[in-house]
């Protein structure tokens, strides 16, 4: 074997050299968030076929059997009691929030779990330039774009059933991640925060996910309930970002301030979900 | 050794650019305590406290560019919590820390960024692949994929994982885990390696293959700073270390300084069972320099050990067992906190 130590180099033999720490360290400044969101999701690669599935099969599964089997029953009753439209258009917004709420109650509450205690898969990154923050928000920003792809995904069978009238009807999909990150990084606040696994992720989607997920103005509108469990929806990024779906796919009737006083919810809590994010990054593992 | 490991070696040692001109290796002492070696580490009173525990009590040490500098102790002594703090992601409590001139709490990037960090608990990223486990990492630094691809296959050659790149990480072993761990380090081509406890948990043939990697790394002027409850370790490896107990500083010095200083040539170990060996010590009182009685053993230090053994038969005494050794760092420990390394 020769050693390649005593070959003059050429060009073609330069040994590899890294660029310096310094150029490392104003690069991770930069852009460590998408430098974190990249493994995130070559994870996510890797159960890739499982969210295509999921994001297609899914929405093909409800639609049918809300919007042809149960709408058959329900459509021959009254449609004005959802508005003028079909059973079919009421309920489909709602199915495309509530999936992409779903799929964020999954990638904000075990995964920060594993990374912090299971696997702690979230220091081997901290050992490098990258920040806590960077860590978090590079999470967020992999997983909005799961939440995004998926809501495509949704809407265009949502279209294909022909349950969105309105050509504005693809905001819904905007709208929908929106309220996945109104409800799911306050989520993961507190999954940051929790030492020991005892199940609270589970009592999360018993008592939590699924009570919005039925009581959101999803299947029936908010007024049909009694006014004591009304705040339910009032409370829900469900609610909220089902009414504005219904706004943007079939045009829903709704007084403005309403309408502003969705995005207006959706925003706020998604936003002081992500500084209650930063905050406990950075308390659990430093600056 | 293979090429892909030579041309490694090669690179790192064309990768410690010091501040100043270093000495040429000739000039460079056996010790590897050279003053004329820019300073990489300086800690000067660190403490950390958590609440009431003090976990790290006002230490201070320096560590010049390219020596192999150890943190030997117990569990609990404030070891990683030190390297916590010296890797950036741990705040200290007080006292200044530098390292390459930089502070870590205010330039965390920057000082994360000079450093290779091989943790005491892996952090693999089980779902990758062993190959894309180094790539992943090596985008954290801003490194492009070009680069990136052909120093993952190097790095996985000095590791020797060649053939394991495109498996699983949960399909490794508990010594490959570790080699990749500790090739992920390198793989920003760092001037300094932080390892804590790098084979705690291997098997000795693994650990002695980490070691000659570590060894390697150490001739070619990677600065190793290791912590470590091994004495073996610390002896293999370190060129000077700090014994700390109770996060405090008990002593420093190279391996066979501390054994000089604070220990006998040689110990003589005897066992009388563990019913007689707590009462035995009056009957052994004179023999050698120092008598130190532990649970299941008494150690006689002594510059002849055999001597002393002729002594203590001299006297009647019939011990179970014997065994006469060169003194260790176990016995430094020992000897400095009345305790032994590993409770």
């Amino acid at each position: 074997m020769t050693d390649p130590a005593s070959k003059p180099l050429t060009t073609a033999e330069q040994p590899l050299r890294a660029h310096s720490p310094e150029v490392s360290a104003a690069r991770a400044r930069r852009w460590g968030s998408f430098f974190y969101a990249e493994q995130v999701l070559r994870v996510m690669r890797n159960y890739g076929w499982s969210v295509i599935l999921y994001s297609v099969g899914q929405p093909v599964a409800y639609l049918f059997a809300m919007g042809v089997g149960l709408a058959s029953l329900v459509d021959a009753n009254s449609e004005a009691a959802f508005g003028g439209v079909s059973y079919l258009e009421f309920v489909a917004p709602a199915l495309l929030v509530s999936a992409a709420v779903m799929t964020a109650s999954g990638e904000f509450s075990y995964p920060i779990m594993d990374g912090f205690k299971w696997r702690r898969v979230f220091y081997g990154p901290h050992a490098s330039p990258l920040t806590p923050q960077q860590i978090a928000s590079g999470h967020v920003m992999a997983s909005s774009l799961r939440f995004l792809l998926q809501s495509v995904v949704y809407f265009a069978v949502v279209a294909m059933f022909g349950a969105s009238p309105s050509l504005w009807g693809w905001m819904s999909a905007i709208v929908a991640t929106v309220a996945a990150l109104s409800f799911g990084l306050p989520l993961m606040a507190y999954a940051a925060s929790i030492k020991q696994d005892k199940g609270q992720f589970a009592l999360v989607q018993r008592f939590i996910v699924m009570p919005l997920f039925l009581f959101s103005g999803t299947f029936f509108p908010l007024d049909s309930l009694p006014i004591a469990v009304r705040w339910i929806g009032w409370i829900s990024p469900v609610w909220h970002g089902t009414e504005l779906g219904r706004v943007f796919t079939y045009g829903m009737d709704q007084n403005p301030l309403l309408t502003i006083t969705h995005v207006v919810f959706l925003l706020v809590t998604a936003t002081g979900g992500w500084v209650l994010v930063r905050r406990q990054f950075v308390k659990r593992m430093g600056s | 050794m293979s090429a892909g490991a030579t041309s490694l070696l090669r690179v790192h040692n064309e990768a410690i650019r010091s501040p100043t001109p270093s000495p040429t290796p000739s000039e460079s002492s056996q010790s590897g305590f050279d003053m004329n070696r820019p300073t990489v580490i300086s800690a000067q009173n660190l403490t950390k406290t958590y609440g009431d525990l003090t976990a790290v009590d006002n230490i201070s040490f320096d560590v010049p560019a390219g020596e192999s500098f150890g943190l030997l102790g117990p569990n609990g002594a404030g070891k990683s919590t030190t390297m916590k703090m010296i890797g950036g992601v741990s705040q200290r409590t007080s006292g200044t820390l530098s390292i390459m001139g930089l502070d870590p709490e205010s330039h965390g990037p920057e000082v994360r960024a000079h450093l290779g960090v091989v943790p005491q608990q892996d952090n693999l990223d089980e779902e990758l692949k062993v190959r894309e486990n180094l790539i992943v990492y090596g985008r954290y630094f801003g490194l492009p994929l070009s680069y990136l691809k052909p120093k993952a296959d190097e790095l996985l050659e000095f590791a020797q994982l060649t053939d394991k790149a495109n498996s699983k990480v949960d399909a490794l072993s508990g010594g490959m885990k570790r080699r990749l761990t500790i090739a992920r380090s390198l793989i920003n081509e760092p001037r300094i390696l932080l390892l804590d406890e790098p084979t705690t948990g291997l098997d000795p043939q693994a650990r002695h293959i980490l070691w000659d990697r570590l060894f390697r790394l150490k001739e070619n002027g990677v600065t190793l700073i290791l912590t470590t409850h091994y004495m073996d370790e610390a002896e293999q490896l370190c060129d000077r270390l700090i014994v700390v107990d109770k996060g405090r500083i008990m002593a420093e010095g190279s391996p066979a300084n501390l054994i000089r200083e604070h220990s006998s040539r040689e110990v003589l170990e005897l066992r009388f069972g563990s019913e007689r060996n707590a009462t035995i010590g009056v009957e052994l009182q004179g023999i050698g320099e120092r008598l130190e009685t532990l649970p299941d053993r008494v150690l006689i230090y002594a510059h002849d050990g055999e001597a002393a053994l002729e002594q203590v038969t001299a006297r009647g005494l019939r011990p179970m067992t014997s065994l006469v050794r060169r003194s260790s760092l176990e016995d430094v420990f020992l000897r400095l906190t009345g305790r032994s390394l590993v409770d």
